[in-house]
């Protein structure tokens, strides 16, 4: 098997906030992400996926060097992007783009699309040719599925999913080897969701892109993904190949993620209702839970879980699960998945 | 007498490229304890059709027909007149709890306000009942909770807190619009099923609007879905999943990402944008999207009605249907 092209390895970042004024000033330590690992190769697709708060955006600002991590390091075709100044940094960027959730809060309203996804061209290479960059621009476009004849419109003139498709081309437009899509779809319409979801498979097969998919349904990664990180509270609960998470996953957490996906068949869903079992709030970071940070949450846990901190560890079939019974627990969905 | 009847609705904005049809004829009931499902993408004119009956239309907006509750109709009402019934009959939820609360008063006050407003309680009454309404949407330890201010809480938390002063009055109708759709999947999760709770218990009305199909399945007793400020199709819940007749309808079913069923490597998604109100197609609105599109879709196509009661707008019909006659002014003749 080839090298991967990225290695992430014991990534941690942490937040101090104060709390109590002046006089009781206290220090608050909130561990955003927690020790992860993992490595993506060429052509291969990652897809993340938690609750809010688990971590998932901080991890991809920290693997792009937009957050300076506590511990660990990133790796990048064999460079270490942890240890580079600002710089170098903004030098690897041509390599390494994010696209962002909500697409149109993240595009600026007074640029027309063309200028807005030839910007990073002229940041990059402020000496190439204005004929240039209009061509590589309204290919972008088309690429994207964009009419190459709306390059001067402004945002407010298209959809919420053309917005996005705009997005995707201004952070293709460098030619990069990594994408991170952080929530590209979760913004907008279920019946456009798909049509972004399968440009991005497309673009990634011919572009051979490293792809980073992160969202907070599991339904929503399962067609783009080769592999799912499922993450808690800043820490990765299982890391598993995609037939096999949706055939079975290993970790409860998983297990409840996949039962609240809502089923669009009324018999089925008052069925699947019936069966689902995670109640109440991810606890407050600042307060984690002892043993397993999942325990309070989980209709398995044993004694055990509130005691000793599960590790993610090695399966038989090569997945990684954090749990302490995940050799004797089923979990298998009713229904066979394929690839 | 149906709790809400709603006939031949329009609602248009003045803007500064011209009138625009955000809604075109809408014509419905909502019977007592009925939950009704309005389904639609993003500018089918859902949300305006709920808002102005309601009277909260941005300004540029007028609406005409009428919106019957209880056979007074809303639209003729004066604001001092509408403000007795919203709240107090009609309560609203809106999609983003965050921005729906004041972040600068606490829960507690947020409440007490409305049911002392409202229902003329007095201070302690007033907070017993708000304590007893956080209680009821699953507030761990409500006593404490009702003192902390919107950012303490979670967003799922907030949303079930929106739905407690929604509830405080005990409205004849509740309208939910998009209640779930900005949280996690497990919070849309638990908030599906105390909605789905709260029905049961009570014999609230509910309308529920939202552009995803699934997330209505098990509450939803009808569904109406709209296209471009119209009703494309109408039905009971089992019509609209098990035999929908309209192509945008199994359009929207078919884009469901599910879990349930073996994938296949594309995802369906429906081809195209969400219709741009101001530059609508000729004849069909979905004509553009639609993989069925024939010739005759360049006509405006014709209403049909089951033998059931369920409506779809199509050239290919209803089964055992037939073609409701209408008046050129839009409405049913």
């Amino acid at each position: 098997m080839s090298k991967p092209v990225l290695r992430v390895q014991d990534l941690a970042v942490t937040f101090t906030s104060f709390t109590g004024g002046l006089l009781h000033r206290r220090e608050r330590q909130l561990r955003a992400v927690d020790g992860i690992n993992f490595e993506l190769h060429a052509g291969e697709t990652l897809g993340v996926v938690g609750e809010s708060g688990s971590g998932k955006s901080t991890l991809a600002r920290a693997v792009l060097g937009l957050i300076k991590p506590g511990r660990g390091r990133v790796m990048w075709n064999g460079e270490e992007l942890t240890g580079m100044d600002e710089e170098e940094l903004r030098q690897k960027r041509k390599e390494l783009q994010i696209v962002f959730q909500d697409p149109v809060a993240s595009l600026n309203p007074r640029m027309t699309a063309g200028d807005i996804i030839a910007e990073p061209l002229w940041t990059f290479y402020p000496n190439m040719a204005r004929l240039q960059v209009e061509e590589r621009t309204r290919g972008m476009m088309k690429v994207v599925g964009l009419l190459p004849n709306q390059i001067n419109r402004y945002p407010h003139e298209f959809s919420g999913g053309q917005c996005q498709r705009i997005g995707i081309a201004r952070s293709l437009v460098l030619n990069p080897r990594l994408l991170i899509c952080d929530e590209p779809v979760s913004a907008l319409d279920v019946s456009i969701q798909a049509q972004i979801i399968n440009l991005l498979k497309d673009l990634q097969k011919k572009l051979g892109l490293a792809l980073i998919f992160i969202a907070h349904d599991l339904s929503v990664v399962r067609h783009i993904s080769d592999r799912v990180m499922v993450m808690y509270m800043g820490q990765a609960m299982e890391v598993s190949d995609k037939t096999n998470l949706y055939r079975r996953p290993l970790h409860p957490y998983t297990n409840a993620l996949m039962k609240s996906v809502a089923i669009p068949d009324p018999k089925l869903a008052a069925a699947a209702r019936k069966d689902s079992w995670l109640t109440g709030d991810m606890p407050s970071p600042y307060s984690r839970p002892r043993g397993c940070i999942f325990h309070n949450r989980c209709p398995f846990k044993v004694k055990r879980c509130e005691a000793d901190v599960p590790a993610l560890r090695r399966m038989e079939d090569g997945d990684w699960v954090a749990c302490h019974r995940a050799e004797e627990l089923d979990l298998s969905i009713g229904v066979p998945a394929s690839g | 007498m149906p709790l809400l009847s709603v006939s031949n609705l329009a609602v248009e904005f003045e803007t500064a490229e011209g009138a625009v049809k955000a809604v075109n004829g809408m014509t419905f009931d909502i019977h007592e304890g009925e939950t009704l499902a309005i389904v639609g993408e993003s500018g089918s004119g859902k949300s305006q059709l709920v808002l102005s009956f309601m009277g909260l239309l941005a300004e540029n907006g007028s609406v005409s027909g009428e919106a019957r509750f209880r056979g007074e109709d809303l639209l003729q009402m004066k604001p001092k007149e509408l403000n007795r019934i919203r709240g107090r009959h009609i309560a609203m939820i809106f999609q983003d709890p965050m921005t729906s609360l004041n972040p600068f008063l606490s829960i507690e006050k947020q409440m007490m306000e409305v049911v002392m407003h409202h229902q003329g309680l007095r201070r302690d009454e007033a907070r017993a009942h708000a304590v007893e309404m956080l209680r009821a949407v699953r507030i761990p330890d409500p006593e404490e909770r009702i003192k902390q201010y919107p950012h303490e809480y979670s967003g799922g938390m907030r949303q079930r807190v929106m739905i407690a002063i929604g509830l405080l009055c005990a409205p004849d109708l509740l309208i939910a619009d998009e209640p779930s759709t900005a949280l996690d999947v497990t919070v849309q999760a638990q908030i599906t099923e105390l909605v789905s709770e709260l029905r049961k218990k009570t014999k609230m009305s509910l309308v529920l609007i939202t552009h995803d199909l699934s997330a209505v399945a098990e509450i939803a007793d009808r569904i109406i879905v709209m296209y471009a400020g119209e009703a494309v199709e109408t039905g009971t819940v089992d019509e609209i999943f098990y035999s929908p007749q309209h192509p945008y309808t199994r359009g929207l079913i078919a884009s469901v990402p599910r879990l349930d069923r073996v994938s296949d490597d594309e995802l369906h998604a429906i081809p195209g944008n969400p219709p741009n109100l101001l530059a609508l197609p000729l004849g069909c609105s979905f004509r553009d999207r639609c993989t069925e599109a024939k010739e005759q879709c360049f006509e405006r196509p014709p209403l049909w009605r089951g033998e059931s009661g369920r409506t779809s707008r199509c050239i290919q019909g209803v089964e055992g249907g037939e073609l409701v006659t209408e008046s050129p002014a839009g409405g049913e003749g």
